[in-house]
């Protein structure tokens, strides 16, 4: 063998930083020209927050609650879930259908730069999301919040994307690129409305209340609530281990399956 | 020894109860181009998968320029084509060709890419727009563009038009005579004989037969006589040596271990027999029968 390695020196590494910005660049022009993820995610949340929160809303100011700031929180989680289940989701199981996953692992490619590339675009998505959202409730629904709280809100939305990731990424590890839009969509709707990201959870049934806390996107809505100074329950550090372990048990086995191809 | 870039030594792979690879032993020289010969199952692309990582043997060893397919610093120096490359439809080639560059410490030159794959006027067109031969241009772009000193290429010349694969020939040569070794699966069998230095046929998880396209095909005596007579074929069929025996029009063909003893008795016994012709078997010939004896 050593008369072997002597005879063929290792190639040089390339410059990985590039590899990196390369595949980020790519993975944002790939959003960009594919208008059936773009919109949808951007209008969505803007959608039911003009809806709900400011043509149906009556105001009944009662206490620190107000539906117009609840609102702001809930459909920023609602929004910001969206980048993650679905950017992951389903572009993973179709490049990994498609045969894309199995020639960059053939390719000398960094295999860290996919992941990180999706997951730097799902944050700048749900940094859109709450630019959108922050906008239509300062100038529509007149919110009006400390600054400290805007910082609140924007890093719990943008952080809150990575279990909405790992969960999209598991199942972009399992199903195929077909099943994937409507996996995500079985997970992705029901979970916002049992988490009470639609209705307060205090208007639901007992037993629904009840079983929040076994959601991550509840997690998620309480740690918003809390940072726009709306009533919530738990503490922070309790929704922060929650999220933390969702992220983690979803994670290493996508991780494990995408490795194995 | 020196200079393999790719060995596999008594390589298993098992899917459930069969052995896709069954001892397969294989050493690819650099500077050489091996062209890998089977018929379908026989094992070409499991082979591949291991060589590049993308499978784990279950037996024996499999070293990329020394090392694991699995160092990212041994792929380094490869590069690959496979049979589908699942590219990003909304890129643009441009985009895709500064990714997969990007990948090595010294590709070539844009320009060279275009110039070496055929890429001339596809730049700025997205890889969800082109046909299925222009799509195979850019893979073979990707493949070729970190200058590798092995290059994998599984069937590269399905559905390319007549003058890609000329290009892809004259690229393919340029690379080996620049040092470059090359593994090359195909099913035209034109291909080997036109590009390989070296043929290694495999069949049922080994190799069968390997050697120069001279070699392998000597392994095979056959030869095809083909002649305007009135002889009855049936009759024919039965002299000793002769394999086959088929009238097409005025003409018979015959095929036979021994030529010229067939063809002495052939113009014995027929005087009128005329437009005399005696071919060798090409590679054609030569692999159908080899991997008939396996099987």
């Amino acid at each position: 063998m050593s008369s072997m390695s002597a005879a063929v020196s290792a190639p040089s590494a390339p410059n990985l930083l590039r590899c990196y910005a390369i595949e980020a660049k790519h993975e944002f022009l790939r959003l960009l020209r594919t208008p059936m993820f773009c919109i949808p995610t951007l209008v969505f949340p803007a959608m039911f927050y003009l809806l709900f929160g400011v043509l149906m809303n009556h105001g009944h100011n009662t206490g620190p609650f107000d539906p117009a700031t609840y609102m702001l929180a809930g459909y920023g989680v609602f929004g910001v879930m969206a980048p993650g289940l679905f950017g992951f989701g389903v572009s993973v199981a179709i490049d990994r259908d498609r045969g894309w996953l199995q020639w960059r692992r053939a390719m000398p490619l960094p295999p860290g730069a996919y992941l990180a590339a999706k997951l730097a675009m799902a944050m700048l998505f749900a940094a859109v999301v709450f630019a959108i959202l922050a906008t239509i409730a300062v100038t529509i629904a007149g919110v009006h919040l400390a600054p400290s709280s805007w910082a609140r809100l924007f890093v719990v939305e943008v952080f809150g994307v990575l279990p909405f990731c790992a969960i999209g990424l598991f199942v972009g590890s399992a199903v195929s690129g077909q099943a994937a839009p409507a996996i995500i969509n079985l997970i992705y709707l029901p979970l916002s409305f049992l988490s009470g990201l639609w209705l307060p959870l205090s208007v639901m049934p007992a037993f629904l209340r009840e079983i929040a806390p076994l959601w991550p996107a509840y997690h998620l809505g309480q740690l918003a609530y809390a940072a726009v100074g709306q009533p919530s329950m738990g503490s922070t550090l309790s929704h922060v281990a929650a999220l933390t372990l969702v992220t983690v048990a979803f994670l290493l086995p996508a991780r494990r399956r995408l490795a194995r191809g | 020894m020196q200079n393999v870039v790719l060995q596999f030594a008594d390589v298993i792979k098992r899917y459930g109860a069969s052995n896709a690879l069954d001892g397969l032993d294989l050493r690819v020289q650099g500077g050489e181009l091996l062209a890998l010969l089977g018929p379908n199952g026989a094992g070409k692309t499991t082979a591949i998968a291991l060589g590049l990582g993308l499978l784990d043997a279950d037996g024996g060893e499999v070293h990329l320029f020394g090392q694991s397919p699995h160092a990212l610093a041994a792929r380094r120096g490869i590069g690959v084509m496979l049979q589908s490359a699942g590219l990003p439809e909304t890129l643009k080639v441009r985009e895709l060709l500064a990714q997969a560059r990007a990948a090595y410490a010294q590709p070539y030159d844009t320009g060279d890419c275009v110039r070496m794959a055929g890429l001339d006027g596809l730049m700025d067109r997205r890889y969800g727009k082109l046909s299925g031969g222009q799509q195979r241009r850019v893979q073979f772009a990707l493949a070729i563009c970190g200058r590798p000193r092995l290059l994998f290429l599984d069937e590269p010349t399905v559905g390319l038009d007549i003058e890609a694969r000329e290009t892809m020939w004259r690229t393919i040569r340029a690379l080996v005579a620049d040092g470059c070794a090359i593994v090359l699966t195909t099913h035209y069998l034109e291909e080997a004989e036109a590009l390989a230095d070296r043929v290694a046929v495999i069949a049922q998880g080994r190799i069968v037969a390997a050697g120069s396209v001279a070699q392998v095909r000597a392994r095979v005596a056959q030869k095809r006589i083909r002649c305007v007579s009135a002889l009855d074929t049936g009759v024919v069929a039965a002299w000793p040596q002769v394999r086959s025996a088929n009238r097409n029009g005025e003409r018979i063909e015959v095929v036979t271990d021994a030529a010229e003893a067939i063809v002495r008795r052939l113009l014995a016994e027929d005087a009128s027999l005329g437009e005399l012709e005696i071919q060798r078997a090409g590679l054609a010939e030569a692999f159908v029968e080899i991997t008939r004896a396996v099987a």
